[in-house]
């Protein structure tokens, strides 16, 4: 399957219709309001609009942590939102990383790396290591593996946890505004990891994402697909020079003239 | 999108879900009541098959006897509510100043804080039963005048020393588990350091050791039944008294039975109380903490 196939490939992702909301009654608020999406394996889809418009929750929602009101999540063409899957094992196939990096912080970085092959995937420990190591390696911490996260700058914990989330070979990585909350000078080596995970990639394989962000650059230099989320709904999508260069919206060109 | 006006009517892929929840809602609630049935027998199966059950329950479970001391054991119960009531308003106020005292800067209050550490080192270590016999034998020893020398009094004194110093602590874990920051903030904004603590820093201690207070209330209420020992008469006492002619030891278990129907409300009470106030420590306040499935 080659990245961002156009027609012939099923795509590894697909949200169709998809609706959430959070509350009941009068203080029911609708979060997802029908949203369509594909993610095609090998490529890198980039969600961005302002705080509230639904990207955090749709991401949990493809990492099966909230349940939809309605609407499909198909992983390989598999319905996962329907309750009779076996979630824990749609989400081994997945990994996100969160703005908050969620780290264990009782574990050393190692262990953090290497909970989820021991403990979900059944490697001996001392495989696990070896892969933890070598995942270390790739995101430039294997002097850090001994380290306990608080001892580790908000990049380098970021870094720990992309390491940790991409460790077990997950299908499709969720990044969950990852840069919100680094100081700006951290900022950098995050993106550029992430930009050498979609160039480079991991065993030779370009990483595919879905990506939720602020970071204009960042979408507009790794995105094979912008889509613009504004109230739940998609407004606009296409290639980041058509939604970032020339937004057809009014919401969309709203959006992006506020950013400057 | 306007608000409230949300067209969308549930498909029927989202109807079959629902019907699917709801079908695994209720095969829960039948392996939870099977399971319940099955060791609610298991137990009564082997209690009443016990080679001296006839016997035991004739000995702890005699309606007729019940009945009969319930009014003593009842009224006995009415002194340890007093007592419980006295000692944990004492208990919450002074182990709430110790609190303070301990944890404050303020030069001058260097003897009292000396003093607020000997109090709980020396009365969070003693077994309370051993305060009871020291305080309850040791005071009317020394025959002051001006010192009551009813036992309730004394095993109500010996309860209130012991669990203010519990209460201490457990405030003073509160009062340091509020961030510096919250005083930072506070001082900033130009509030006295007694301010700060007043206004800031107390109320946020209280909200973290909702909890841990109420159990130790909890626990007091059925400690105030160790005034016994010194001969008060309370509920156990009470008991103890009917037990003598006749070797039955129903009022034993009628003193238990009252002391459940106050703590058990009591604790629920707490909790309801506590998760109305959204006060259930690190949940509050994050959306979406609970993972489904």
């Amino acid at each position: 399957m080659s990245a961002g196939a156009p027609g012939g490939a099923e795509p590894l992702l697909s949200l169709r219709d998809v609706r959430k909301s959070f509350g009941a009654g009068a203080d029911r608020k609708v979060v997802l309001d029908g949203v369509d999406l594909d993610v095609t394996a090998g490529s890198c889809v980039v969600v961005v609009g302002s705080s509230g418009s639904g990207k955090s929750t749709l991401l949990r929602v493809v990492d099966l942590l909230e349940e939809v009101d309605d609407g499909q999540v198909l992983l390989d063409g598999e319905d996962v939102a329907d309750p009779w899957v076996d979630a824990d094992a749609v989400r081994a196939r997945l990994a996100m990383v969160f703005q908050q990096y969620n780290l264990f912080p009782h574990l050393r970085v190692l262990d953090n790396v290497t909970l989820a092959p021991r403990v979900v995937h059944g490697m001996r420990r001392k495989d696990a290591e070896e892969a933890g190591t070598a995942m270390l390696e790739r995101v430039g911490l294997a002097d850090k593996a001994r380290a306990y996260p608080d001892q580790l700058s908000g990049g380098q914990q970021q870094r720990a946890a992309i390491a940790r989330a991409l460790v077990s070979g997950p299908e499709l990585l969720l990044l969950d505004e990852v840069t919100s909350a680094l100081d700006p000078e951290l900022v950098g080596e995050v993106l550029d990891l992430l930009l050498s995970l979609r160039t480079e990639g991991v065993a030779g394989r370009p990483t595919t994402m879905l990506v939720a962000t602020h970071e204009m650059a960042f979408a507009r230099d790794v995105a094979d697909e912008v889509v613009f989320l504004h109230a739940g709904r998609v407004h606009e999508r296409g290639t980041p020079a058509q939604v970032l260069g020339d937004p057809q919206h009014d919401r969309t060109r709203e959006f992006l003239r506020r950013l400057r | 999108m306007t608000a409230g006006a949300d067209p969308w009517v549930p498909s029927p892929r989202a109807a079959a879900r629902d019907a699917f929840r709801r079908a695994q809602r209720r095969r829960a609630v039948l392996v939870a009541s099977v399971a319940t049935v099955v060791v609610v027998a298991a137990v009564v199966y082997v209690v009443t098959t016990a080679p001296g059950w006839e016997r035991a329950r004739e000995a702890f479970f005699s309606p007729e006897r019940a009945w009969e001391v319930l009014p003593e054991v009842a009224e006995g119960l009415w002194l340890n509510l007093r007592v419980w009531v006295v000692a944990g308003v004492v208990g919450l106020v002074v182990g709430m100043l110790l609190a303070v005292v301990r944890t404050s800067r303020i030069p001058a209050l260097f003897p009292l804080r000396v003093f607020a550490v000997v109090y709980v080192d020396v009365f969070r270590g003693v077994p309370l039963l051993l305060v009871l016999l020291l305080v309850g034998f040791g005071l009317p020893a020394l025959r002051l005048p001006w010192l009551p020398v009813e036992a309730a009094f004394l095993g109500g004194l010996s309860i209130v020393l012991c669990y203010t110093a519990y209460l201490a602590e457990i405030f003073r874990a509160g009062i340091e588990s509020v961030h510096p920051s919250q005083v930072a903030a506070a001082r900033s904004l130009g509030l006295t350091r007694a301010q700060a603590a007043w206004r800031v820093v107390l109320p946020q201690a209280v909200r973290n050791v909702t909890a841990p207070v109420a159990s130790m209330l909890v626990s007091l209420q059925k400690d105030s039944g160790l005034i016994s020992i010194l001969g008060a008469v309370d509920a156990i006492r009470a008991a103890q008294i009917a037990t003598t002619g006749d070797y039955n030891f129903t009022p034993y278990v009628v003193a238990g039975v009252l002391f459940l129907l106050v703590s058990i409300p009591l604790t629920r009470l707490v909790d309801a109380w506590s998760a109305r106030q959204g006060w259930r420590g690190e949940l509050r306040g994050v959306s979406g903490a609970g993972v489904v499935r």
